[in-house]
């Protein structure tokens, strides 16, 4: 749906753009609303998974009759319960339950259903599993080395030509760009090239997977799941069990956080295997040691930037190589950052190369802008280095180099109106960068893009008959969204927004819906709603011309009412919403409107963020003294809650870039499976997060939105290194930029 | 397997239950009581979504033994509004915006009401500081402080009006 422009233009929004308190505000702080955890069924079982300790290893067999002999277990599942029915799963099907080997530390091997919690966890002392532990390798580099040990004897590396004769652990190399680099690069006079690595991340959203399963013996069943999509639970679950799609009902539970890394299936699948085994719904809830071990993180990086200028400031070409690791299995977001890699410049000769790699880690599910971060810490750092090579101001080094309306994307496509020139302008202009850099800090800034995605979607809108109104969404609510689906109702249809109750409908009370990601559900959610609302309204119109006995072309829609359109329609007064909800029994019925959309141009995300910070020198610690997000919403719906993506996804990137990554020992165990070791921000590592809302309307969108939960997870890392260069003269190479890690290399400079 | 009886105070209301003997405070509360309001984030004492308030301190109720509350009282966000009139504290978090997910929201509260009924009026650094063992992904804290700073003076207003 088209932009519409009598709306932007001339600023008539009446509730969108306001700030009213949440729906499901109460059930959250009075602890009723109910998480994948919260769930009981009659009759339930407590399962629980044996994982593998090793990072690499053969199973040669498992024997689970003495788990079996302990009262109260009744049920084990092994692969051998998961038939390959299905090609395309075979990756997802491998990670749930591993088949014939374990492919890293965490790896599912078995699971038990038991009576108890303390009886399960027994019963997986019980199970013997006779491994035979094989090399393993969990760095992209080493992986890539010609004698690594291979993950697979089959792996033949896609998209080179010709084809390789030999196995390895590359699945896939990709290529992005235009122009001729080489004859860019000859015409530079200043030319940086560095090479960075990131290590791997995990989301860390504080609920750990949960759910429960009822599989019932006439072959339906019900699952109770947190998760950022139920549609792709079923869809997954129903196809591994050799389901009808109709016969497995999935209902979203609230959901404590996902960043993507709740968009596939782990525990699921096993829950629902062991329920039909044993006849008993089965709840399986994942320790935090298996969400670090077994889910989520994001691929660890090992990327070659280089960019070249001439003196004036122009970029004459950039070139990246990437490195990815993404677990075992090829699918690492490379390709995602290959493409995000340039995106924020306007540039006539751009080449990026991208590796995918397999490793024995935890297979990566999507993060927030996946594969973006990674790229832009190496992009962003080498700008500011050209720009002080060049004797420039980084800003406006960016600023001359920024991509506008007309550019070809790096990765392709010719962008329409977008926002980074609003969001760079708006950064020059912010109270922080106006202020001078604080005693003993350094300042950084940096940029970011993400395209954000549309997609399919269903939406119901029902009237009741006091004229109040229930929408149902597919989309799963993640952060928040609810409150923003009821502002856009109300505006479309010209109701308070109090008026409008938001409900997530189970898999089988609305149409087919794409999983909650790619900051898609406001944008695509919103406008299926504002079309269904247009659809009523024109029912509405049609009962009102039908009272005053006119025709319904003859009536319009404006202000929450129906009116006669002209003078020449008739003189009648004006029927609200709820007076034709009040008559639509003995006008017709049931008033109601719904819709199905496959939801296009979700409008390109940018981002532009400021950092004060300082090092300390004897401790390598970093303070974040101040900073700032300015981001391109397209229209804020509930700006408090835009304001929240931008604050949570930059303090993600805060934590990214100087505290958090996965350690892994020699023999490719995870060494920091817990929040006391995996370091995620806590309240008093930050300061305040400083906000600036830009608003570029997406054309794409009747309100202009734009999806804004990922795009500001992409500058911290750079805006971070940089500013650590600004405050120490040292550039660091890798993240996180840890206390370790800055002591170590505040040693070398003293030593050079 | 022998189980404990304890009988305890939960919410100013007198509880009896049985628990085993390695079962946590946790657990009984949402497994045996269906107290849900508390979360499990970690069970290591690491995130704070579990926190109660056990004799007047805030603790992790995942490191807590049920059988350890046997004559004590336990406050838990389900005792936080009273009636239907909610504390500040659960209304600022609403006006603020100061959760997204929710998960982490029951712990913060109930921490953040610890603080205030010992710390009126704490500076940003005091509340940062307190409310470190809470972990929150979603909100960088930004809204949280600003909802805990913003509810200590309503609730200081409040008083002085009295």
């Amino acid at each position: 749906m088209p932009l519409d422009e009598t709306l932007t233009n001339e600023r008539k929004f009446k509730v969108v753009g306001t700030r009213p308190n949440r729906p499901d505000g109460i059930d959250k702080v009075t602890g009723r609303a109910r998480y994948g955890a919260d769930m009981t069924m009659p009759g339930m079982l407590w399962g629980m998974i044996l994982r593998s300790p090793h990072a690499h290893a053969r199973i040669k067999g498992i024997d689970a009759s003495k788990a079996l002999a302990l009262s109260g277990v009744k049920a084990v599942v092994t692969a051998e319960d998961f038939e390959m029915r299905d090609d395309d799963l075979r990756d997802t099907l491998i990670n749930v339950m591993a088949r014939d080997k374990a492919l890293y530390d965490g790896h599912t091997v078995a699971a038990v259903a038991a009576t108890s919690k303390s009886i399960a966890k027994k019963a997986l002392k019980l199970i013997e599993v006779d491994y035979d532990v094989l090399p393993a390798v969990v760095d992209e580099n080493a992986a890539m080395a010609p004698d690594a040990p291979l993950l697979y004897d089959d792996m033949f590396t896609q998209g080179v030509d010709p084809a390789p004769t030999k196995p390895s652990n590359v699945a896939n190399v990709l290529e992005f760009g235009h122009g001729d680099v080489e004859a860019g690069f000859a015409k530079a006079d200043v030319v940086i090239e560095r090479t960075f690595k990131t290590g791997a991340t995990h989301q860390g959203y504080i609920e750990p997977h949960a759910c429960v399963a009822s599989y019932n013996p006439d072959g339906y069943a019900e699952m109770w799941v947190c998760t950022q999509g139920h549609f792709m639970i079923r869809d997954n679950c129903a196809r591994l069990l050799g389901m009808d799609l109709s016969r497995l009902r999935v209902t979203a539970s609230e959901i404590g956080g996902g960043f993507g890394g709740k968009t596939t299936v782990f525990i699921e699948p096993v829950a629902l295997a062991l329920s039909k085994k044993t006849g008993r719904p089965v709840k399986i809830v994942m320790s935090r040691d298996e969400v670090f071990r077994a889910t989520g993180p994001t691929s660890s990086s090992t990327n070659r930037v280089k960019i070249g200028a001439t003196k004036d400031g122009r970029i004459v070409a950039a070139e990246a190589e990437l490195r990815y690791q993404g677990g075992p299995f090829a699918g690492s977001p490379v390709e995602w950052g290959a493409m995000t890699a340039f995106a924020c410049y306007d540039l006539e000769n751009v080449k990026t190369v991208g590796y995918d790699v397999v490793c024995n880690r935890p297979k990566q599910a999507a993060y927030r802008a996946p594969g973006a971060p990674m790229i832009a810490f190496g992009v962003e750092s080498v700008m500011d280095d050209v720009a002080h090579e060049l004797g420039m101001d980084p800003v406006d080094f960016r600023i001359l180099n920024q991509a506008k309306e007309g550019t070809k994307s790096s990765y392709g496509p010719t962008y329409g109106p977008i926002g980074i020139a609003a969001c760079l302008d708006a950064l020059k202009h912010s109270d922080h960068y106006q202020s001078p850099v604080p005693e003993g800090c350094g300042r950084g800034t940096a940029v970011g893009f993400w395209f954000n995605f549309g997609g399919q979607t269903c939406v119901g809108l029902n009237v009741n008959e006091d004229g109040t109104v229930t929408i149902q969404l597919g989309t799963q609510d993640i952060g928040g969204s609810r409150a923003s689906m009821c502002l856009m109702t109300a505006e479309a249809l010209g109701i308070p927004y109090e008026d409008v109750r938001a409900v997530n409908a189970d898999t089988s009370a609305i149409g087919f819906t794409e999983t909650t990601e790619g900051s898609r559900t406001t944008f695509s959610s919103g406008m299926a709603l504002i079309k269904a609302a247009g659809e009523t309204t024109k029912k509405m119109c049609a009962r009102a011309a039908k009272v005053w006995g006119i025709p319904e072309e003859a009536v319009e829609w404006v202000d929450g009412a129906a009116r006669p359109a002209g003078d020449n329609a008739g003189k009648f007064d004006p029927m609200t919403f709820k007076e034709i909800a009040a008559i639509a029994h003995s006008t017709g019925g049931p008033i109601a409107g719904h819709s199905e959309i496959n939801a296009e141009n979700a409008g390109e995300g940018f981002a532009a963020h400021i950092c004060d910070l300082k090092v300390d020198p004897e401790t390598g610690f970093t303070e974040v003294v101040r900073y700032t997000v300015i981001q391109d919403a397209g229209k804020a719906v509930h700006p408090s809650y835009v304001e929240g993506q931008m604050q949570g996804a930059a303090a993600q990137g805060i934590g990214w870039a100087l505290n958090e990554e996965y350690i892994y020992s020699e023999d490719g165990r995870l060494q920091n499976p817990g929040f006391l070791d995996y370091r995620i921000p806590v309240c008093s590592d930050l300061p305040m997060l400083e906000t600036v809302i830009v608003e570029v309307p997406n054309p794409g969108h009747p309100f202009g939105v734009r999806g804004v939960g990922e795009t500001s997870i992409v500058p911290p890392l750079g805006a971070i290194g940089n500013a650590v260069r600004n405050a120490t003269g040292m550039r660091m190479l890798e993240t996180p930029m840890s206390p370790p890690r800055l002591v170590a290399a505040f040693r070398e400079a003293a030593k050079a | 397997m022998s189980g404990k009886t304890v009988t305890t105070t939960i919410n100013g209301d007198a509880v009896e239950f049985v628990c085993g003997a390695d079962e946590t405070l946790l657990d009984t509360l949402r497994d045996r009581l269906g107290l849900t309001g508390s979360k499990e984030g970690c069970g290591t004492g690491d995130c704070g979504a579990c926190s109660v308030v056990l004799d007047g301190r805030l603790v992790c109720s995942c490191l807590v033994l049920a059988a350890e509350v046997e004559g004590r009282t336990v406050e838990t966000i389900e005792g936080m509004a009273s009636g239907e009139e909610l504390h500040p504290l659960q209304t600022k978090f609403i006006e603020h915006a100061a959760l997204q997910c929710g998960i982490c929201t029951p712990g913060f509260l109930v921490a953040a009401k610890s603080l205030l009924d010992r710390n009126p009026d704490p500076t940003e650094t005091e509340v940062r500081y307190w409310l470190a063992g809470n972990l929150c992904r979603c909100t960088g804290y930004d809204k949280i402080v600003r909802a805990v700073m913003d509810a200590a003076r309503e609730l200081r207003e409040a008083k002085n009006a009295a």
